[in-house]
């Protein structure tokens, strides 16, 4: 590290605000949720489930072997065609069900989602579960409606979907997947992250509560090993995956001429762009929120912050004085701003990146804020005389850490913002609506947002460009991924 | 007195240009000779049609209906010139007439104002992918082209086409209606040669943002899936097209297969 300032702001102190974990009912051990049944697994593990922000176990989940994803991909399909022809209403009715389910579940969900993965509850109570519980009400009442979305044709399910879900949103991509997949009238085997199952086993208690019919849903926790199996399962209609883009290209190449429909939601290192137009102290709330948001485990995190030269000393010295206020610990304190980073091997990819910058000539200034002893742990982190072949403005880092770049005029911050593999989302700050619409359509970026960041909806279409992938979740466009259209 | 017929000399279509394969190899149809494209000539093309791309898609889309409409009044106004049945000819021409129609429609259609429960105007709209590369079959060789052509180019893309390898006559010709249309130099390039070759060069290639094999030939689809896998190039295959009702009967998919949906969130108020 080349620099490391001590805070000179004013501190404020605050009492600790613990969340109260006393409802949350969680078990010692979880099964494999197959066929509507917590089971044994047939030939998996069971492994210890990790509370980032402490390093001890939370509870104990089974993770799937392949017999037992064999066995859940055969009662999705033994499912399916009774679930399709169900009426478009009842289908809508068991996923009204489920949302409502989940927002009674809420604030549990919320704790056990931040003790699993190391999010701050407030993030996980105000956006992962809520959000959760819009996105199947919002295709609940799709599954009557299905024609209407694709511009009046004809439709069918295709059949039975294989969905892969990420460790920075889990409960939150499960429901992306789920939902959409459930209202056309497909049955899905669901694989969580590894680190962090635990949420999508309480949606599949929620999942039994509401009585959805037996292999209609399954939720088979496991590792890598046990997602490429799944994508490998011959008996499979359709895969979705969400995750890292290395991952993404080698399950389209597993696919390759098996027919299978795929649909990916993989990396990004997206620009959030700071013109001088720009009300600067409300970009700065959005570069805060852009980068430092769930720890930045997000993959539309506005990881390459570019700034136009005229205020860029100004918003800088801004952002490090407000990130000097960001409060980095326990993820079930209410008022943490940043949480623990949600694994060991992730911490090492962020160090390594970090070292790659700093190795590479850029400036590193880490804020100075006492860290946990124990958990995995990483202070919000600004990377300046950053140039645009560095690594750290090339590759997606996953991890707290901004690194600024500068432009000149407006045509070179489009192509200094478009000058990457990746093309997921990115954002604008300017108060001049003509430029914001004009810079908006200029940019390969499946999302993008002016004067705000990371702002998600059940009905906006998200999913990216490029090696960002393909497919969208959200809105209209979410059905077609999973809908044969005649 | 007989007189002395002028025959034509065959060549791919690239960037607007009529050229020899640069590797100065040849096949014979029909009595002809036809460029053997290269690897190297997949390479130019993709170029000329990336360079393209920008400003194609840059132009108003009644500006495109129009371009593509114009076509369809070339390809009506040559169609002696070609050796295919009349019928399919007619068949190409009004799916190029179809889809001259899309271009305005396309956005109206795939996308749509999105209500979100916050205070912003957000709308997702439909844009090109950029290059597409199309694979096209043999029977029908023209039609089975037009039919992928148009709806890649309704959607605002560019295209690489690999012809028909058995019969890449009809392929060629249609190039040089083309060539005298209204559609700019690169937005559309036509290659003929070795199929096999020059897909995995199209597939493969990081310029390439979709691939639409209607060439119905089983052998290259995992070869095309898992070369596309390296740059997560979108795919799409397709049986080729019999027929005008075919080509427009599944149109949507056709043109969402080479678009990609922005979201664009703009804020109301202060």
């Amino acid at each position: 590290m080349t620099t490391q300032e001590t805070r000179t702001s004013i501190v404020w102190d605050y009492a600790p605000a613990p969340e109260s974990r006393d409802h949350v009912r969680l078990r010692d051990s979880y099964g494999l949720f197959v066929d509507g049944e917590f089971r044994d697994p047939l030939d998996g593990t069971r492994v210890p489930t990790l509370n980032p922000a402490t390093e001890e176990p939370v509870a104990e989940v089974a993770f799937a072997g392949p017999a037992d994803l064999r066995r859940a991909v055969e009662a999705a399909r033994r499912a399916q065609p009774a679930w399709a022809a169900l009426s478009g209403l009842e289908r809508g009715k068991y996923l009204f069900r489920i949302a409502r389910l989940i927002q009674e579940r809420a604030r549990e969900l919320a704790i056990v989602e931040s003790m699993d993965g190391g999010k701050p509850v407030r993030e996980s109570r105000d956006v992962d579960v809520p959000l959760a519980a819009a996105h199947f009400f919002y295709y609940a009442g799709w599954a009557d409606k299905l024609a209407y979305g694709v511009g009046g044709r004809q439709v069918e399910p295709l059949g039975v979907a294989a969905q892969i879900v990420p460790w920075n949103f889990p409960l939150l991509m499960a429901a992306w997947k789920l939902a959409p997949a459930l209202a056309c009238g497909n049955t899905s085997v669901l694989k969580p992250a590894e680190t962090t199952p635990l949420t999508a086993l309480l949606l599949a208690e929620v999942i039994q509560e509401a009585e959805l019919p037996p292999g209609v849903v399954s939720i088979v926790p496991g590792d890598g090993a046990a997602g490429a199996a799944l994508v490998r399962e011959p008996d499979i209609d359709k895969v979705a995956f969400t995750g890292s883009t290395g991952v993404g290209k080698d399950i389209q190449a597993a696919l390759a001429g098996r027919g299978v429909s795929l649909t990916l939601e993989l990396g990004g290192k997206s620009a959030n762009i700071v013109f001088e137009d720009a009300a600067l102290d409300q970009a700065v709330e959005g570069i805060v929120n852009g980068i430092f948001f769930n720890q930045g485990h997000v993959c539309c995190a506005g990881s390459r912050l570019l700034i136009q030269e005229s205020v860029a000393d100004t918003v800088i010295g801004k952002l490090w004085e407000r990130m000097g206020r960001l409060r980095v610990g326990d993820p079930l304190d209410k008022n943490t701003d940043v949480g623990a980073i949600n694994s060991r091997e992730q911490l090492d990819r962020i160090r390594s990146l970090v070292s790659a910058g700093e190795e590479e000539g850029a400036v590193r200034r880490s804020i100075a804020c006492e860290l946990p002893e124990r958990g995995w742990w990483f202070a919000p982190t600004v990377f300046t005389e950053v140039a645009p072949a560095h690594r750290i403005a090339v590759e997606e880092i996953f991890g707290p850490v901004v690194s600024v770049l500068t432009f000149r005029t407006q045509a070179e911050a489009i192509e200094k913002a478009n000058n990457s593999t990746y093309g997921l989302a990115a954002g604008i700050w300017t108060d001049k609506g003509a430029k914001a619409f004009e810079v908006a359509s200029q940019l390969q970026a499946g999302v993008v947002w002016q004067n705000t960041y990371n702002h998600f909806d059940p009905t906006a279409a998200f999913g990216g460009y490029k090696e960002s992938g393909f497919g969208r979740e959200g809105g209209p466009a979410g059905l077609r991924p999973y809908l044969r259209v005649r | 007195m007989s007189r002395l017929a002028v025959p034509k000399t065959y060549k791919l279509f690239v960037g607007g240009a009529f050229v020899r394969s640069e590797s100065g190899r040849y096949d014979r149809h029909d009595e002809r000779n036809v460029p053997r494209a290269s690897r190297k000539d997949v390479r130019d093309a993709v170029a000329a049609a990336r360079k393209a791309a920008g400003p194609w898609a840059g132009r108003t889309a009644y500006n495109r209906g129009q371009i593509l409409y114009r076509a369809a009044e070339a390809l009506e106004s040559r169609a002696a010139d070609f050796a295919v049945e009349r019928g399919e000819i007619e068949s190409a021409i009004d799916v190029l007439v179809h889809y001259a129609g899309w271009t305005d429609k396309l956005a109206a259609v795939l996308g749509g104002v999105n209500p979100v429960a916050a205070p912003f105007l957000s709308f997702s709209l439909p844009e090109p992918t950029g290059v597409v590369g199309v694979v096209s079959p043999d029977e029908p060789e023209l039609l089975g082209l037009v039919a992928e052509l148009a709806p890649a180019l309704a959607a605002g893309n560019t295209v690489v086409a690999v012809l028909s390898e058995a019969a890449p006559l009809g392929g060629l010709d249609l190039g040089e209606v083309l060539g005298v249309s209204d559609l700019p130099g690169g937005v559309v390039n036509l290659l003929s040669g070795r199929r096999a070759e020059l897909v995995a060069a199209l597939a493969a290639h990081p310029g390439v943002n979709a691939v639409v094999d209607a060439s119905g030939d089983r052998a290259l689809t995992a070869t095309i899936d898992e070369l596309a896998a390296e740059s997560v190039t979108r795919v799409r295959h397709a049986a080729p097209t019999p027929s005008y009702a075919a080509a427009v009967a599944d149109a949507l998919s056709r043109l969402e297969a080479v678009t990609e949906l922005k979201t664009a969130w703009h804020p109301i108020g202060a």
